[in-house]
């Protein structure tokens, strides 16, 4: 079960990576609002007969 | 603020769109059709490259790399352009992506029939085209991290960050379970450089997570985003979104040994992987009800728009699946459902219903995005919508009644404490008329895509002048990652690219050198008398291999009573030290063939080839082909070196002189074979398949030195 010594540390490497970006995330404040993210996914722009309303108003 | 005024790029989501639906098609109907050829073995047509070994790696590969893939592609590049407020990082790319990935299907769907495979599932493509993915995958990676360091958005949106984990994770996988060793340059034929339990440990490794990475991860990413497009709400809740994908990614990696419960693989390991699968549980439920409650206060919706029902289904349908995974997962269960179709059932709930139908789900919302016409029919939406669902149900249900009776049968003992169904075939047969229900079901499910592409087609016909979607957004003042040169270096995408490829190689170097030895060094045998393939065993091997036989034929004898009543002495670990690759298989449509070695006279196996129904029932395809074809023996020495290279110790002496040995053990089977009245196949194939099959199982039973 040699494999095992290449295996574990490239899931505790992954794990690692998921981490930093994590920490990252974080750190530069990705998660500081959980509201308006889901919000503004609604409002991708790409229909111009709406984003001529919303300038409108 | 300034605001900056951009495109996004259409043209490419469209084509990924496209191939979706076409290769769909494609690989459904090579489903449909292997499908029946269980039923009726007659449609396997008599042919090398419509037999179901070799057709069966080619419809899994289609279904899940050219239908899946494309539809995973579509949705990243519609929606990341969206989420991040900028157009793809470089056209080029984006075409590089799309055509390489095209071709990829494509010389794949010329090299499976021909029976150029390593045998290892969902990763059989051979080492030329495993290059050319991973230059494809790297294009794909700059162009989309390209993408994210151009954003004009800070936020980074949770479908985002789980296209980020498919992408690296993938990459990962895909050149650790690939490191391979070739036979020659020009040779499509390699051997891995892991053998036996511990290739299998790897190769699940891989295969799990490319459910895990390739069918679920990305996925969810789509999810997050059309789910509540389709809607015309956010997300139940955002905050339960994120918890969803840190821990999902967190547990994932280690689920995969769960393909090798009371196989020989040690028991740890399996526990390991079971405790982490029951894990697993938590955070896909969390993400299902995550994306079914998007429709909170807007259920009755559901009644009017198809979209939605295709996308309500594909939720639940994940919730289904990653249920039924982890209690399959349960060692206790899996004693039942391995090798059986259960786990044909639960991969096409995943398929058909999770990644089938939010696909469907997905296109039809992106066609009048894309097009700028509503979609032709809404009443066609709807027939596809319960064809499909009812295709699904039909699929699944035979599936488990079909599984549930075999698993059962064969695992019966009586009262005296044998088998209660010594015939294996026997089983097959009770089962036959659900393959038959399976069918009809899968024609059901391809159905509903023919009418789909009809209604796209339809749509879309006569639009012309098709514009990229425009519009605007304030830039995102963000600091050079890694100073000036790498800001530089984001502005070129082609010589970004290369470098990254180089580091990909330089890293690909690092690992598979250290690790190559350190494999190696572990795989001494612990088994005395096990020795490694005689030259023309290997010879035998690799056609038991380019024909697919273990599609239908486990190696792998689990240490229960009914399994060694049934085919002898389990298997050990020790046993498959030269095995590269192992051959444990995963299904058995036909009986285990790890203690076949010895079982017949070589004649048995002749007649037995030609004209599998000497077995009364027996659904198995004819092979008359390997009574016919010549031995070809040009690549045996460089073989030889090539395994010699992954460890197996070959004296310089048995490569020089692999040929005549080959020849002189053909030419005593061929012996054999003609006193037993079949004269001339000496150098025929046959004698090398034949060499190999006795050879099977047999090691332990020998002397020790």
């Amino acid at each position: 079960m040699g494999v095992l010594t290449v295996l574990i540390p490239i899931a505790i490497g992954l794990a690692i990576v998921a981490i930093l970006g994590y920490l990252w995330a974080v750190k530069s404040g990705q998660f500081d609002d959980l509201d308006t993210p889901a919000h503004r996914v609604l409002f991708d722009d790409d229909d111009q007969e709406e984003r001529n309303k919303r300038h409108e108003s | 603020m300034k605001v900056e005024k951009f495109t996004y790029d259409d043209a490419i989501v469209r084509k990924f769109m496209w191939a979706t639906l076409i290769w769909g098609f494609v690989g459904m109907l090579v489903g449909v059709l292997i499908a029946t050829q269980l039923a009726y073995w007659k449609l396997n047509l008599g042919l090398p490259w419509t037999s179901f070994g070799r057709l069966r790696p080619l419809h899994t590969n289609a279904v899940i790399f050219a239908f899946a893939g494309n539809a995973i592609f579509a949705g990243i590049y519609y929606s990341s352009q969206r989420l991040l407020k900028a157009r793809m990082f470089s056209d080029l790319l984006s075409k590089v992506h799309f055509w390489g990935w095209q071709l990829i299907i494509v010389l794949a769907a010329v090299t499976l029939p021909l029976g150029l495979t390593t045998s290892k599932e969902y990763a059989e493509l051979e080492w030329p085209i495993d290059i050319l993915i991973t230059l494809v995958w790297v294009a794909f990676a700059v162009n989309f991290f390209g993408t994210i360091f151009k954003r004009r958005e800070r936020h980074l949106y949770v479908a985002i960050w789980f296209y980020i984990s498919t992408i690296l994770t993938v990459a990962l996988l895909h050149i650790f379970n690939s490191l391979s060793s070739p036979v020659g340059l020009t040779i499509m034929k390699s051997y891995p450089i892991y053998a036996g339990v511990q290739d299998a440990l790897v190769q699940w490794w891989y295969g799990h997570n490319a459910v895990a990475f390739f069918l679920t991860t990305p996925f969810l990413g789509l999810m997050y985003y059309f789910m509540p497009k389709a809607a015309e709400g956010p997300v139940y809740s955002y905050r339960l979104s994120i918890i969803h994908f840190w821990s999902l990614i967190f547990l994932y990696i280690w689920a995969g040994p769960h393909h090798l419960l009371y196989t020989s693989l040690p028991d740890w390991a399996q526990t390991l992987g079971m405790l982490f699968s029951l894990m697993l549980i938590a955070p896909s439920w969390g993400g299902m009800i995550n994306g079914l409650f998007t429709l909170r206060g807007a259920w009755w919706k559901l009644r009017e728009d198809p979209i939605l029902k295709f996308m309500v289904v594909a939720i639940t349908h994940y919730g289904m699946s990653t249920f039924e995974g982890p209690m399959l997962s349960i060692k206790s269960l899996n004693m039942l459902s391995h090798y059986t179709d259960w786990t044909i059932s639960h991969v096409h709930g995943g398929a058909l219903g999770w990644n089938g139908f939010l696909t469907f789900g997905m296109i039809y919302w992106l066609v009048p995005k894309l097009y700028g016409k509503p979609v032709f029919s809404k009443k066609l939406m709807n027939v596809h919508f319960w064809i499909g669902f009812l295709g699904i149900l039909i699929y699944m249900l035979s599936m488990y009644i079909s599984a549930l009776t075999q698993g059962l049968m064969l695992l019966a003992i009586d009262e005296e404490g044998y088998l209660q169904y010594p015939n294996f075939v026997e089983t097959v047969l009770t089962i036959i008329p659900f393959y038959w229900f399976r069918t009809i079901g899968g024609l059901l499910y391809l159905g509903g895509v023919v009418l789909m592409i009809y209604n796209v087609a339809k749509s879309v016909a006569g639009v012309k002048d098709l514009k990229d979607t425009e519009a605007e957004a304030a830039p995102f003042e963000r600091k050079p990652l890694l100073g000036k040169f790498h800001s530089r270096l984001e502005a070129k995408p082609v010589q970004f690219s290369i470098l990254a490829l180089i580091a990909v190689i330089i890293g690909g170097l690092v690992e598979y050198i250290p690790l190559r030895d350190s494999v190696i060094r572990s795989n001494v045998t612990t088994i005395a008398s096990v020795k490694p393939y005689t030259p023309l065993e290997v010879e035998g091997r690799d056609l038991y291999i380019r024909e697919g036989c273990v599609s239908c034929h486990s190696q792998m004898v689990r240490p229960l009573r009914a399994e060694t009543e049934r085919f002898g002495e389990y298997s050990k670990a020790g046993e498959f030290v030269y095995d590269h690759p192992f051959l444990f298989g995963s299904k058995r449509t036909g009986p285990d063939l790890h203690r076949i070695g010895g079982k017949y006279p070589n004649s048995w196996h002749l007649t037995h080839m030609e004209n599998p129904r000497m077995v009364e029932g027996s659904i198995m395809p004819a092979y008359p082909w390997l009574l016919t074809n010549d031995l070809d023996l040009d690549q045996l020495q460089d073989k030889l070196k090539a395994l010699r290279a992954v460890g197996v110790p070959y004296s310089d002496e048995e490569i020089e002189q692999a040929v005549e040995l080959a020849t002189a053990q053909a030419e005593e089977i061929g012996k054999d074979l003609e006193n037993a009245g079949f004269a001339g196949y000496s150098d025929k194939e046959i004698s090398a398949l034949i060499a190999y099959l006795q050879r099977l199982g047999t090691d332990i039973k020998g002397e020790t030195p």
